[in-house]
Formats: C-alpha cells, sequence, structure tokens
C-alpha cells in the first residue's frame, strides 16, 4: 500500500529544536509511534532525544501502538506544569 | 471495573486572563464543607541560583485541557471532595503571579488538603504544559524536570493515562 503523510505536532523545546510547529512524515500502513520517531528523527537525530514521549488522540501513546489515518500525533517534551 | 461517581462538583479550565483566587473559593464554596483547601502556584524569582524575571506558558490546547479536566475528575472520585476548581495559566506571567489555582472543599480538612495536593502534583506529572523562563541577563530556557529522577518515559506511558471516566457531571 502507498505511505502516507501525518502530521506530527510539536511544542516548546522539540518546535525550537526544529524551528517549526508541526512536521510532516511519510509512513507506510500499519506504521507504529516508533517508526513516526523514526522518520522525524531522520535528518534532526541530534536535536531531538531518542525517546520522546508520544501523545496519539491527546492520551500518551506507547512506541508498539498502530498508528491509524486521522490520529492526532504530538510529540510531548517534558511536561513542566504548575 | 466501574468508576465511582464523580463525589462534586468541578471546575477545569485553561487561561491567559489572570486567576482570581476569590472566583474559586466562591466555585466551591458548598454548605456541606467544614473545610476548603487552596493551593496558590506563583512565578518565584529564581531558578537554581539564576535571577529570574518571569516565565512563558505554553499549553498544548485540548491535550492540556482534557487532562486537567480529568484529573479533577480523579481527585473528585478518589476523596469524595464537595467541590474542586483548578485554574491554569497560559501565556507569559511575571513576577508574583498566579500560575495555577487549586481549591478543593470538603467536609473535613484531610481530604480537602489531599484533594488540592494530588491536583497539583498529577499536574505537574502529564498536563502537556511547559515553561520558558526569562532570566534577568537576557537569555531564556525551557524548563526541564526530567533533568531530575523520575520522569515519564514510553515504557511508562500507560501511567499517565486518564483513570477517571467523564460521567457529564461538570458543575460551576
Amino acid at each position: 500500500m502507498l505511505p502516507t503523510t501525518v502530521t506530527v505536532l510539536l511544542f516548546a523545546s522539540y518546535a525550537d529544536a526544529l524551528g517549526r510547529p508541526r512536521i510532516d512524515v511519510s509512513l507506510t500502513p500499519g506504521s507504529t509511534v516508533a517508526d513516526m520517531v523514526a522518520r522525524v528523527r531522520d535528518g534532526h537525530a541530534e536535536r531531538l532525544p531518542a525517546r520522546p514521549l508520544v501523545a496519539v488522540n491527546q492520551e500518551y501513546a506507547p512506541y508498539d501502538r498502530v498508528i491509524e489515518p486521522g490520529d492526532e500525533i504530538a510529540l510531548i517534551p517534558p511536561v513542566a506544569g504548575g | 471495573m466501574i468508576a465511582p461517581p464523580i463525589a462534586g462538583r468541578i471546575h477545569a479550565t485553561l487561561q491567559s486572563r489572570s486567576i482570581d483566587p476569590a472566583a474559586l473559593l466562591r466555585a466551591v464554596a458548598d454548605p456541606g464543607a467544614g473545610a476548603t483547601a487552596l493551593f496558590l502556584g506563583t512565578v518565584r524569582n529564581t531558578h537554581d541560583g539564576r535571577p529570574v524575571t518571569g516565565i512563558d506558558y505554553h499549553a498544548y490546547s485540548g491535550m492540556a485541557d482534557r487532562h486537567l479536566h480529568a484529573i479533577v475528575i480523579e481527585a473528585s472520585q478518589r476523596y469524595g471532595a464537595c467541590a474542586i476548581a483548578v485554574e491554569h495559566r497560559v501565556g507569559y506571567l511575571g513576577l508574583g503571579e498566579i500560575s495555577v489555582a487549586i481549591a478543593a472543599s470538603h467536609e473535613r480538612r484531610a481530604p480537602a488538603f489531599a484533594a488540592a495536593r494530588y491536583v497539583i502534583e498529577e499536574i505537574k506529572r502529564r498536563v502537556p504544559i511547559w515553561k520558558r523562563e526569562h532570566y534577568v541577563d537576557g537569555t531564556r530556557e525551557w524548563v526541564d524536570p526530567t533533568r531530575d529522577a523520575g520522569a515519564a518515559t514510553p515504557e511508562t506511558a500507560n501511567e499517565l493515562l486518564s483513570t477517571a471516566v467523564s460521567n457529564g457531571e461538570r458543575g460551576a
């Protein structure tokens, strides 16, 4: 099947590190959160941690979760509210 | 497992306008309450010895609102509070400004304190809010609490899931 383009939201230090608030990556069907992180880190590996927290549809997600079309995906830097 | 019902009224917002603690106290006022705990987080003038002039708060709105709301429901279920209200600021805050306010009313003081404590600790653990400190020398830096131990990792993502079941009983 054809790869699909997925938009990944970036915030705070990660948005600064990549100089943008979102990044589009190409994923093949059945790709996992781990695959998505690897695509985002392509070419930016030195600017992002190896295993950032990820949210899918606004909930924290494990790395083996399969990404579905239409999922809202975000990399979550260490939170610092309060 | 069926989640216990929400014990009392709840209120949770992320907002750019300044926080009025008196409004939170009014929101949790209840004739059945014998105790009301109020917690305020304020912008401090130093961080690790560096003089700070202010803090920018950024949030993943949507996810942050959702988790703030879930945390208040969890606190209500755990402690059986009469009412719990939380407001968290976004945007630029100067020294001394209130960044977060939590009010919890309960029949008894111990669970009122415990409910407010639960809400602030869970906010710090899992609500996607970030702060960038502004220093006296003009530099700015995102605060990274994971420089300390115990930070969440993808392996512990499941522990960050909201456990509350919203039943739509949103009050005051």
